[in-house]
């Protein structure tokens, strides 16, 4: 399997775009499978490092969760925009320990917080597991440590470790 | 009666959206840094592309789909080559 | 516009609806861009606009079309993925930018990791700013 098909993922998620991107009909079919069974073989020119998906029932979840607090969150950022210099606020940089050490985890937790409003991903070093974010609205450090640690950390690490 | 209410509306976001990129040309020309002008320019890029999608939706035709799909591409390459420039001072090593 | 009066009247205030708050938010967004007073409260303004404000209209434009045609028009959704999926990166980029800058220049008082950890490693890691972590 893995030598005739090396990314099926890849492969699969390349012949649903083509087939979004024309009409869906035999013909577009047969050639998106073509040309996503060729683009496979090419990412493994690159030579990626393989994520290894252990917990398949906890993506929907994840998901689910971050379009949640996404929703949450835009709706708070745009009233600090609104409210404008009326409420004095300190936004300020907070440092957090993660115990994640797994590459793509912490790829997907970047993205997460960074498409967060409110919350972006600065810098994370990986010989000490330190990572620093810029929060908009900081009130209580001790509490987004917390936040990223039991919400999203430990369900990426269920996921990917 | 539907076809008065799309169109007040179009009008009204496509308006938004303008005032959007307005906004963001404004970041891209003060500065005060690099890197202010190219999240400036990244948002410029966004509503650029949101915009041609209300275009689409107001000619009822899909083709501006595909011109909204290369500026999302282009707004992402543009973006990341800058800041790969202003980390390093050059792009491609 | 013409030929949309049999367009069905409450799938328009609704695509009237999710076009209005996506563009309202991302205006919001540009507005924030504007507003707020250092880089890095301005790193979280466009993400509004790329979030909710796109998602917005993105919806929007799958409603009108799917039910304009009377079949799913779902090739929207790969906008959304590639601007969801996008955006974080080069926002990450550019923070990284420009803290590589701010320290370099030492301008701004941005924490660094030497405050509680051995200093060996604390140099260490200053010593690579561009480490791929």
């Amino acid at each position: 399997m893995r030598r005739v098909l090396p990314y099926p993922l890849l492969t699969a998620s390349l012949i649903l775009m083509w087939l979004l991107l024309n009409s869906f009909s035999l013909g577009h079919l047969l050639l998106g499978a073509i040309f996503a069974y060729g683009a496979s073989w090419a990412m493994t020119a690159l030579q990626p490092a393989k994520p290894r998906i252990r917990r398949w029932d906890m993506i929907p979840r994840l998901f689910f969760v971050v379009l949640g607090d996404i929703f949450r969150s835009n709706i708070a950022v745009a009233g600090i925009i609104l409210q404008g210099k009326r409420r004095a606020r300190t936004p300020g940089f907070v440092i957090i320990p993660l115990q994640l050490r797994d590459r793509t985890g912490l790829a997907v937790l970047a993205c997460i917080l960074t498409a967060t409003p409110g919350t972006a991903w600065i810098e994370y070093h990986a010989d000490n597991g330190r990572l620093l974010i810029h929060v908009l609205d900081l009130v209580d450090e001790q509490a987004w440590i917390e936040l990223i640690r039991d919400r999203y950390a430990r369900m990426l690490s269920e996921i990917f470790e | 009666m539907s076809a008065t209410i799309l169109l007040w509306s179009l009008t009204l976001s496509q308006w938004m959206l303008v005032a959007a990129m307005g906004c963001a040309a404004f970041r891209v020309i003060g500065g005060p840094r690099a890197q202010d002008r190219v999240l400036g320019l990244d948002a410029l890029y966004v509503a650029a592309m949101l915009l041609i999608l209300t275009f689409g939706i107001r000619s009822g035709s899909t083709i501006y789909f595909e011109a909204a799909l290369v500026i999302a591409l282009l707004a992402f390459v543009s973006t990341a080559a800058l800041a790969k420039f202003l980390m390093r001072g050059e792009v491609i090593e | 516009m013409t030929g949309l009066d049999d367009f069905p009247l409450w799938a328009a205030i609704l695509v009237s609806l999710l076009l209005l708050a996506g563009s309202a938010l991302t205006l919001l967004g540009t507005i924030g861009l504007v507003r707020f007073k250092s880089f890095y409260e301005r790193v979280h303004a466009p993400t509004l606009g790329t979030t909710c404000g796109a998602g917005g209209i993105l919806i929007a434009s799958m409603l009108f079309f799917s039910v304009l045609q009377s079949r799913l028009a779902l090739h929207e959704l790969l906008i959304t993925l590639f601007v969801t999926v996008t955006t974080p990166v080069t926002l990450m980029l550019l923070a990284r930018a420009a803290i590589y800058r701010d320290r370099t220049e030492g301008k701004a008082k941005i924490p660094g990791f030497q405050n509680d950890v051995p200093p060996s490693s604390a140099m260490a890691s200053d010593a690579r700013p561009d480490d791929p972590g």
